[in-house]
């Protein structure tokens, strides 16, 4: 039990933050259509914040289901690979094995790997629990409490998105094949803007991520 | 309004597979080699690609206003290292004071 909450307190520094996100993203996902009980329950269920920020601002610039579902689809895609790195650190049946994999988020995983790179189970559960905790009570007094706030152009939260985009990408580029993704994404999008309808342009991009077939 | 909640539903579902695919599914095997390197590039080309179309984007045009203003305060923040939340009300803040001001 220690051990669990020795990854709960690694990672409360990073709780407080979640938090203050878990509110913002009810707040926005309010402004674009998303009410209290849905945006409460997309965070209970999907837990993974820059793709419910991408589903829930393309909902609210009317992009449509499919392009929402597919940008946060793909966004997620890298938990496929991650979940994989993680796969031994979970065991007995199969649906406590689907349940606690749930746990698995970007900051968890991080702070559980150790330096020798392995992954430590306590860690990741103990620091996952936490951030679940504070993403979804975040999400549900943001969205509730979001009703009191007045137009979100006039408080600058549209601008909001692309810096939080901006901020979760620095991290992402951690070498020169990345950057290149990066630039080569950008680009994309950037092109199609002007022509197709909105979503379309950073379906599009995802395709950037055959750059990873060249060999290093 | 339905469609969020189907986008709710699909986006969780899917979510859920997908955190559960190495637990559940491969056991101890691991992704062949080249197919891990495509998704790992998926984050940074689709994050980038959100940056442009969440700052220039419109309907099927290319918008230039305050929210560059609010982008360009987020790279000061990011480039003093600031963290996620201070970055994020950085750009907001700038956003809303240039719409005051303009």
């Amino acid at each position: 039990m220690n051990r669990y909450r020795d990854g709960a307190r690694a990672i409360a520094p990073i709780g407080v933050i979640v938090l203050a996100f878990g509110a913002s993203f009810g707040v926005l996902a309010r402004t674009a259509g998303i009410e209290t009980e849905a945006a409460t329950v997309m965070s209970a269920t999907t837990f993974a914040g820059s793709a419910q920020f991408a589903a829930a601002s393309i909902l609210g610039t009317s992009g449509g289901i499919a392009a929402a579902v597919l940008a946060a689809v793909l966004l997620n895609a890298r938990y496929g690979p991650i979940s994989v790195s993680v796969a031994s650190l979970f065991r007995g049946s199969r649906l406590r094995r689907v349940v606690e994999s749930q746990l698995i988020v970007d900051e968890s995983w991080a702070v559980s790997r150790r330096p020798d790179g392995r992954f430590d189970r306590h860690l990741l559960i103990g620091a996952g629990l936490l951030l679940y905790a504070c993403w979804v009570g975040g999400t549900a007094i943001g969205a509730v409490g979001g009703e009191a706030l007045g137009d979100p152009a006039d408080l600058g939260l549209d601008a909001a998105f692309p810096a939080l985009f901006l901020a979760l990408l620095v991290p992402q580029v951690r070498n020169r094949r990345a950057l290149a993704a990066a630039i080569a994404g950008g680009t994309i999008a950037l092109a199609l803007l002007p022509f197709t309808p909105v979503g379309v342009p950073i379906i599009a991009a995802s395709a950037a991520c055959l750059l990873g077939l060249r060999e290093a | 309004m339905t469609e969020a909640w189907v986008v709710v539903g699909l986006v969780g579902a899917a979510t859920v597979a997908l955190k559960s695919v190495g637990p559940v599914v491969l056991g101890g095997r691991t992704l062949p080699h080249r197919l891990t390197g495509v998704v790992a590039l998926l984050a940074p080309a689709l994050l980038a690609a959100l940056v442009v179309t969440q700052v220039v984007g419109g309907d099927r045009e290319i918008v230039l206003d305050a929210r560059l203003v609010g982008l360009a305060a987020a790279v000061a923040a990011l480039l003093l290292r600031a963290p996620l939340l201070v970055v994020v009300l950085a750009a907001a803040a700038a956003t809303a004071a240039v719409r005051v001001l303009v």
